[in-house]
């Protein structure tokens, strides 16, 4: 196949591409997205496969058979609840892919722009392969998902940072695919990706996997200005604009900037006026005479919900609540889950029906008429001081408006503060009762409750 | 100089900003679901890999083997990260479906 046929049907792959992103706009069509993303995908790969560079087949195969086998094992296994981790990896994988890609282009002939683009393959690959490792080792909490800051380690990064300048600059004068300066960036590149993530928490890992996300498709635009391939440029800078996207919308969420999270643990130097108070309990009795009076009812999850796999449960309370003609939805703040709109799957997962599915800048505005909020292993995110209390940590950080409920329950162990370590005037609030207990059992209660 | 660096500059800001419009239009509903699917999309870099794992006898060993196992990595990426978001998508029902 001519080049001219192959760089066709790279349009054509550009042009599926860009479909499959817009079709993503609805749930009704994202689907047909994907599939279609993925047509683009092949007809890419096979032009490829068919073109004139492509003179033995023996490696192709079996490294590709054994990448098949392995992406396709991973995605069925899964557990949705692993999400964070498995886009981590798979982020991480495409980050080395394109660090190898553009050091072997370099064995093609070198020069200063390739040498260039080579280098920021190589850096910006390097550090989402192994910054991704790192950001997986958190979620899964094979390491500690606390931050790990130690003395020095500015120093340390800045003279990672001069040393990753110097190996570059070297490299450029004398530019060689076995240029021991290469080797020098290759593994310099590894080191920063580990130093750039350890500093981070386990609750701001949502940022890094967006940002790591959005340095997959960088890396992939280098790597295609090594090898003057417009298709990787096209793919790889659609992905970097979506990561950057993710990572504004998680920093928004939290009220805090990018510098902020990546270079600080959770900045815990203001301390929260102490909030006092009696709080009323409820018995799930009650709670359900409520719940059967109520026409409209709001469920609040957090990701403590998920922990105790209560989604399940609590769809089916929703289902009786709406057989007994209450209009039930799910109010989800961007930084529910461990990842963005992770809630989402979760409770799909459970069968929730996406209209269901409600984002916090449209529930708020209508919380004055909901009869019954329903707090489910989410604190922070509904932590009235936010709004009020100007020396709270979380103050600025957008909320869940539960308080402005008529009635909120708050399905909760014990009045612990939530994971900033902030007390929670909500649970004092004279419109608050709160159900003590584990969550999933109080659901249970309330689901006996309806069906009896 | 050749100019073909330029036109690949030129071609990856309106990528750039076309990415912005498009995904500015995804709902937070679908955000992992866009951020895994994104995600197989940056395997495009397979192209690559699939050009240096096959250049043959015409390039040396060392590139071959680094082109190889590009191919490996990508792959995991680009099907893993289809069969996932697909994976996702087909729990996401409107109501009336259930």
């Amino acid at each position: 196949m001519s080049s001219i046929v192959t760089n066709s049907a790279y349009v054509v792959s550009a042009i599926l591409f860009i479909l499959g992103l817009k079709l993503l706009s609805s749930p009704a069509t994202a689907r047909r997205g994907n599939v279609i993303s993925s047509v683009g995908m092949l007809i890419a790969v096979v032009a490829t496969l068919l073109s004139e560079q492509i003179l033995d087949w023996q490696w192709i195969l079996m490294f590709g058979a054994i990448g098949a086998l392995i992406g396709a094992l991973a995605a069925r296994l899964v557990a949705m609840t692993s999400l964070p981790e498995m886009v981590a990896v798979f982020n991480g994988f495409g980050g080395g892919a394109s660090l190898l890609v553009g050091w072997a282009a370099l064995f093609d002939g070198v020069s200063l722009v390739s040498a260039i683009a080579a280098s920021f393959s190589v850096l910006i690959g390097g550090l989402t392969f192994s910054g991704s490792a790192i950001a997986y080792g958190k979620l899964s909490e094979v390491l500690t998902s606390r931050a790990l800051v130690f003395a020095g380690q500015r120093y340390f990064n800045a003279a990672l940072l001069a040393g990753l300048l110097a190996c570059a600059a070297l490299f450029l004068m004398e530019p060689s695919p076995t240029s021991v300066f290469l080797y020098a960036l290759v593994g310099l590149a590894l080191l920063l990706g580990c130093m750039a993530v350890i500093p981070i928490g386990g609750a701001d890992m949502p940022v890094v996997i967006s940002l790591l996300n959005s340095y997959s498709g960088l890396a992939a635009c280098a790597a295609g200005f090594t090898i003057n391939n417009n298709i990787l440029i096209v793919a790889g800078a659609l992905v970097g604009a979506a990561g950057i996207i993710l990572t504004n919308i998680m920093c928004k969420a939290m009220n805090r900037s990018l510098a902020n999270v990546l270079f600080s643990g959770f900045g815990a130097a203001k301390s929260a006026s102490k909030v006092t108070g009696e709080a009323n309990p409820i018995s799930a009795a009650d709670a359900y005479l409520i719940l059967e009076a109520a026409s409209s009812v709001v469920f609040v999850p957090g990701y403590g919900m998920a922990v105790a796999q209560a989604q399940h449960v609590v769809r089916e309370l929703s289902d009786l609540m709406e057989g007994n003609s209450t209009e039930v939805s799910f109010a989800i703040h961007p930084v529910a889950g461990r990842m963005p709109g992770h809630m989402n799957v979760l409770l799909a997962e459970a069968n929730v029906p996406y209209d269901q599915l409600m984002e916090m800048d449209d529930i708020n505005p209508r919380m004055g008429s909901v009869d019954v909020a329903v707090v489910l292993g989410a604190n922070d995110v509904v932590n009235p001081a936010a709004r009020s209390d100007q020396d709270s940590p979380i103050y600025g950080m957008p909320i869940i408006n539960v308080d402005k409920a008529k009635v909120v329950f708050v399905l909760k162990r014990s009045l612990g503060s939530g994971f900033s370590g902030v007390d929670n005037p909500l649970f004092f609030g004279s419109n608050t009762r709160m159900l003590f207990g584990d969550a999933k059992e109080s659901i249970s209660a309330l689901v006996a409750e309806f069906s009896s | 100089m050749s100019l073909i660096p330029v036109y690949l500059a030129f071609v990856l800001v309106l990528a750039i900003f076309l990415g912005f419009e498009l995904i500015s239009k995804v709902p937070s509903t679908l955000h992992t679901p866009l951020m895994s699917g994104a995600n197989a999309i940056s395997g495009i870099t397979i192209v690559g890999a699939l050009t240096a794992a096959g250049a043959g006898d015409t390039s040396p060993q060392l590139a071959t083997f680094l082109g190889g196992f590009a191919v490996m990595l990508a792959t995991i990426n680009v099907v893993g990260g289809y069969l996932v978001t697909d994976r996702m998508l087909a729990m996401f029902r409107k109501r009336d479906a259930r």
